[in-house]
């Protein structure tokens, strides 16, 4: 595990750089198809209605994967992650268009949690057309 | 429907091994959109001081919930899986999943509850590898909703 943020440089409140996921029904299949998840309220719009979605809806897991890289980016090595934790509240609906939706994802440290093993709690915020999709979107990570 | 208390705590056997395949993180890797080195090129993995290349951290969510689904189908429990949407999940890291890796998951119903008509699932997955050395734990929420709820309300609590 070799993480470029070393704990000693890092304060709480400090952000981690925010980025955009986009995500559109070809984003989909492919994370079907790697994943082994065909759930079809994700790739198909006549079976999201009848189950009462407003249209396709992203991965959850989907979601949290893309959120993840803010931290993976941040720390420079995914393998630096010791604990990752969300709540899937509110569906990422991805429309049948050019464009589709588009994740934001933006983090902040929010705890140093032990001098010794040097690890902090990154809190995320991750959004969705302006709504909150992810809850309680915590990482802990193990900084140099 | 109120599911069966007492599987609280119930385990299950261990998995057949799943193989890791760098190919298969590929594959992953691409899906999410993650251009890290350490997915996909042994030598930049290397250079963190991973003996091969690394599994993304949600990697593993595929192999445990394959491994939950032998919960999830138990009939006994009494699950209407047509009605389950994931409410959360958490990892805890021993170290990242890697090629090469042959895993094993052990599946425990951690709590059974019922709240507000929904049935609430927690299912604790615990990784290990071919030395028996623990590599990942996931904990899975598996939410099936009130027979009652209206479409729209579904929607609004869809999460997965």
């Amino acid at each position: 595990m070799t993480a470029r943020i070393a704990y000693a440089d890092v304060e709480v409140g400090a952000e981690v750089p925010a980025r955009s996921f986009p995500v559109t029904r070809d984003t989909l299949v492919r994370y079907a198809g790697a994943s082994g998840d065909f759930n079809p309220i994700h790739w198909n719009e006549r079976f999201a209605r009848e189950v009462g979605l407003p249209d396709v809806i992203a991965h959850g897991m989907f979601t949290m994967a893309e959120a993840a890289r803010v931290v993976t980016d941040w720390t420079g090595d995914p393998g630096a992650l010791v604990e990752y934790g969300v709540r899937f509240t509110r569906p990422v609906v991805v429309p049948d268009d050019d464009k589709g939706a588009v994740i934001e994802v933006s983090g902040k440290v929010a705890a140093k949690l032990d001098d010794e093993a040097r690890t902090v709690r990154v809190d995320l915020t991750v959004t969705s057309a302006g709504q909150k999709v992810l809850g309680m979107s915590r990482a802990v990570v193990r900084l140099a | 429907m109120a599911l069966d208390q007492s599987f609280v705590g119930r385990s299950y056997p261990p998995t057949a091994p799943y193989e890791v395949g760098r190919e298969k993180i590929r594959e992953f890797a691409e899906a999410i959109g993650d251009t890290h080195p350490a997915y996909t090129d042994p030598e930049a993995a290397g250079e963190l001081g991973h003996p091969d290349v690394i599994a993304p951290p949600t990697f593993v969510f595929a192999i445990t919930f394959k491994a939950a689904g032998q919960v999830v189908a138990d009939p006994k429990l009494g699950l209407d899986y047509s009605r389950v949407v994931h409410g959360d999940q958490r990892f805890a890291y021993t170290r990242p999943v890697r090629a090469g890796d042959r895993l094993t998951v052990t599946s425990t119903i951690e709590a059974v509850k019922s709240l507000a008509g929904n049935d609430v699932l927690d299912i604790r997955g615990e990784v290990h590898d071919e030395a028996g050395e623990h590599v990942v734990t996931a904990w899975t929420k598996l939410v099936a909703r009130a027979a009652e709820d209206t479409a729209g309300d579904a929607a609004g609590k869809q999460g997965e």
